[in-house]
């Protein structure tokens, strides 16, 4: 297909919606136990109603509408709708507090907010007296919405009720507008989950996303027989590039759970073809088979370590482009039948023929895994800036410790400083309302990814780390904390981890357990606990993360080791800025707030004590003090 | 007052268990459409007044109308049917069987079908099931958000869904009166809320608009979400009135609350 400057998402939609009518599955949900189809055309009647429901509410060209909640039909109808008449898309991410919601849609000029239920609705009416430019808050799931008759509101049936009815006295209306829409218009602004500063806007057009999706789906083509399953937030790029710009192009079937609960066991009914998650997915899903495995008897865990051995032989040899000796197949076969297989099922990824991981660093062991149990997965690299991606890896061409090499019409080099800069039609025109970020970032149409990496002999890029959080050891070599915490979180028992040690003598980490992995363990060896911040300090569950970190260690270079560790009270959590919504950790943030527990690392202390406050949502304050204990890692285990 | 507002009405109650009278004469009104709270100290008879309103125990006197008639006579399935049910305060469940088969079970009054239908399950049997899943899975399970446990055997599954699936089932009954016995009893905050919730939505909703009657020792919950309270103690009534009037009663206080409890009445 030939992607010309006049078509749009919209347009690129109506033609799908031409090609496949009634005939074809465009979306299912499942809603009351049962899968429920939605055609092309039905798709195409629901996003009409709602698209000339907003022109009837007054939407405009270039007007922001911004939405919350979860993956559900409506969610993308409303979006689709508001492409249409020339609105532009802001996601939110559905756990975001009322004054990022707030911060959002106030800088976005947001006229219309669409709420998926009561729990939103609640938070855009205690916004709208400081977000003036909002007009509309528009909801869907009616429980809990008796009794709401602030005239702001209005119900997304109501808003389709208002399009069908200007749908009669204008019948040609929708195809007008959608027939108005370039190329070059903007379609989406998406606020990037910032490490540091406040979140910045980054304005894609129909142009980055269509192109992005044809150079994607260049490389690993989509079938319109394949089945995706959206349950990742509609406000991370990625979910926007297989919803939308391969979803639409390649025509395939989205599958929507039934509720967030339901999601492993929705992907497991599926069994989709293809699947992009960020690492933390990937990383659970480890997590879950190690946590089975753990808990299984002697002959099961046996007969598990032979066939994921064989698997991962297999798989070093097939990533190595060696040959596999004729007996090793054999055994391979013989390992899938009565193992991997299994997991593979367990895990929903009976039928994946590739998934991806992007958005954040997933370790080498995590992918050493996936390919052991014969799943192809394969990393993504790109930012939210060029429309999601800009490098995969290609099928049979995979490393553990690269993320591939540039799609086409991708141009990749690398700075004199070692950033990664990359040039593409998919790089977006700029942040809104930031004149001087745009330029730090845009520079001659290279975009300035603020990480740092090299390629290497064959061509692989190598993301090392973002710039700001390269760290020097103490023998003066350069580090990325990122690779020594992704290693870290191979251990079941460990959730989060956050390493520091720039310009310091030796290496430290903060570690938060895993609460259900550690419980588990310590209730089967009769550890007895009240709570998370108890669990963690338990002299037992220190040897535990001794343990972790010593096999980490046993790989790494002398001063790369890591000596001292803190196990942290609680989990880090978004909504208190210790992580990005996409679950990044803000280092610079950690830094200030749990300042003590780095002095206390560094210095001989073997406790620390913290006093920490905690602000609740509904705005009390509670003061807790808490004794941590610094535990060192042997040198023998180092 | 008109007599048609009142969906339930108990005179003179008395029961006696050996020489305990548990109920000496209580009478009370419950209106269509509220949530009417019986609240009081352990053995007050709360519990055993809402057996003898669904027929479990049979009272030594006193009348009870349930929407113009005296079911004084009736056993506990009849009385169903007319539309009463309940839930329990220690878990009465199928620990044994799914979510789903456990609602279904409340489900099973309304099913016209006889054995030898259910037997052979062709059209009139099969389709009456249809109705009955679809009304489950629409009315009931989506309302009380049990989606992901419908396939779990219901021993497995936490103490806060248990109580959830046992509210569940009640409603499968499509109830004009609910009897809840201590809901809230067990459930840590966040369930806590979540069932008020649903308790109001089974109260409010048009679709529903089911009359409660709600033993709860929650005093937050009980306050936030009654319309009317009564007192019982030692088996007699001793007040009645608005949430407000029941906080302020000094009767209620001393035999309940307790003086130095006051600040507990009015958490929230």
């Amino acid at each position: 297909m030939e992607i010309t400057k006049d078509l749009t998402l919209p347009k690129l939609f109506l033609r799908t919606v031409e090609k496949y009518g009634s005939r074809k599955v465009a979306m299912r949900e499942k809603e009351f136990g049962i899968w429920r189809p939605i055609a092309w055309h039905e798709y195409l009647e629901r996003v009409k109603a709602l698209a000339l429901g907003f022109v009837a509410l007054g939407l405009g060209r270039g007007d922001k509408v911004a939405l919350i909640g979860q993956n559900r039909p409506e969610g993308l109808w409303a979006e689709m709708a508001a492409l249409c008449v020339g609105g532009i898309a802001v996601w939110l991410y559905q756990d975001s507090l009322v004054d990022e919601v707030q911060y959002i849609v106030d800088h976005s000029d947001t006229r219309f907010l669409i709420g998926e239920g009561q729990e939103e609705v609640d938070k855009a009416l205690a916004i709208k007296d400081r977000c003036p430019k909002l007009d509309r808050v528009i909801w869907d799931d009616p429980k809990g919405m008796r009794g709401y008759d602030d005239p702001i509101l209005i119900s997304l049936e109501d808003v389709s009720e208002l399009g069908k009815e200007l749908d009669e006295r204008e019948p040609r209306l929708f195809e007008e507008l959608v027939e108005k829409g370039q190329g070059d218009d903007v379609c989406l602004l998406f606020y990037t989950s910032g490490t540091t500063a406040q979140p910045k806007g980054a304005l894609l057009t129909h142009h980055n996303m269509l192109k992005m999706g044809q150079n994607m789906m260049a490389v690993d083509p989509c079938s319109e027989d394949d089945d995706f399953v959206s349950f990742l937030p509609f406000a991370w790029i990625g979910e926007q590039m297989m919803s939308i710009s391969c979803g639409l192009q390649a025509g395939f079937t989205i599958n929507f759970p039934e509720s967030p609960e339901t999601v492993q066991q929705n992907i497991r009914e599926i069994g989709p073809r293809v699947l992009f998650s960020p690492p933390r997915v990937y990383e659970q899903m480890v997590r879950t088979v190690q946590v089975r495995h753990l808990d299984a008897p002697l002959l099961k865990r046996k007969v598990y370590d032979l066939a994921t051995g064989i698997g991962g032989r297999i798989a070093d040899l097939k990533l190595a482009r060696k040959p596999i000796p004729w007996w090793l197949v054999t055994l391979g076969k013989l390992a899938d039948l009565a193992v991997l297989k299994k997991i593979r099922d367990h895990l929903g990824l009976a039928c994946i023929r590739r998934a991806y991981t992007g958005g954040g660093a997933l370790g080498p062991d995590h992918l050493r895994f996936f390919h052991a149990i014969g799943v192809n997965l394969k990393q993504i690299y790109g930012q939210t800036e060029i429309a999601g991606i800009s490098v995969l890896h290609r099928d049979g061409d995979i490393k553990f410790d690269t993320v591939g090499t540039p799609l086409p019409e991708t141009e990749v080099r690398i700075a004199p400083d070692g950033e990664i800069l990359s040039r593409s039609p998919c790089v977006f025109t700029g942040y809104y309302k930031m004149p001087e970020e745009t330029a730090r970032t845009l520079k001659d149409g290279w975009l300035h990814s603020g990480d740092i990496g090299f390629l290497d002999a064959d061509g692989h890029l190598v993301v090392f780390d973002r710039r700001k959080d390269v760290m020097t050891l103490a023998d003066g070599s350069r580090f990325s904390p990122q690779y020594l915490e992704t290693r870290l979180k191979f251990s079941p028992y460990i959730k989060d981890v956050w390493v520091i040690g720039d310009q310091c003598p030796f290496l430290t980490v903060v570690v938060c357990i895993d609460a259900g992995v550690v419980g588990k363990w310590a209730e089967d060896n009769h550890i007895a606990y009240t709570s998370y911040s108890e669990l963690s300090q338990k002299a037992e569950v220190r040897g535990l993360v001794v343990e972790a970190i010593g096999f980490v260690n046993r790989s790494l270079p002398a001063p790369a080791r890591i000596r001292r560790f803190v196990n942290l009270h609680k989990e880090f959590d978004a909504d208190d800025d210790e992580l990005t919504r996409t679950r990044k950790i803000r280092r610079a943030f950690l830094e200030e707030r749990y300042r003590e527990i780095v002095e206390a690392l560094y210095s001989e202390a073997t406790e620390v004590h913290l006093d920490t406050t905690v602000t609740y949502e509904d705005g009390r304050v509670v003061h807790s003090k808490t004794d941590l204990w610094v535990t060192e890692v042997p040198e023998e285990a180092a | 007052m008109t007599k048609e507002n009142v969906l339930l009405q108990v005179e003179d109650l008395r029961i006696a268990f050996g020489g305990v009278s548990a109920l000496a004469g209580v009478s009370l009104e419950v209106r269509r459409g509220e949530i009417f709270s019986l609240i009081g100290p352990n053995g007050a008879g709360k519990t055993v007044l809402l057996n003898c309103i669904n027929g479990l125990y049979k009272p030594d006197a006193g009348r009870i109308i349930f929407d113009g008639k005296d079911v004084a006579s009736l056993r506990p399935h009849q009385r169903a049917r007319l539309g009463i049910s309940r839930t329990f305060q220690k878990i009465e469940l199928f620990t044994g069987m799914t979510v789903l088969d456990n609602i279904r079970l409340g489900r099973h009054i309304h099913m016209k079908t006889g054995l030898l239908d259910g037997a052979i399950h062709l059209g009139r049997a099969s389709r009456e099931e249809i109705e009955h899943r679809d009304f489950i899975e629409r009315q009931i399970i989506d309302l009380l958000e049990v989606e992901h446990i419908r396939d779990k055997v219901v021993g497995m599954l936490p103490y806060g869904l248990q109580k959830r699936v046992e509210l569940a089932r009640a409603l499968a009954l499509n109830p004009t009166l609910i009897l809840l016995d201590e809901p809230m009893a067990g459930l840590n905050l966040e369930e806590t809320e979540d069932m008020a919730r649903f308790i109001l939505e089974i109260n409010k909703a048009e679709r529903w608009r089911t009359t409660c009657i709600l033993v709860e020792h929650d005093m937050g919950v009980v306050m936030d979400i009654s319309s009317r309270v009564a007192v019982l103690n030692f088996g007699e009534k001793i007040a009645e009135g608005t949430p407000q009037e029941i906080q302020a009663d000094p009767a209620v206080i001393k035999a309940y609350l307790g003086e130095a409890e006051e600040l507990y009445a009015t958490r929230r």
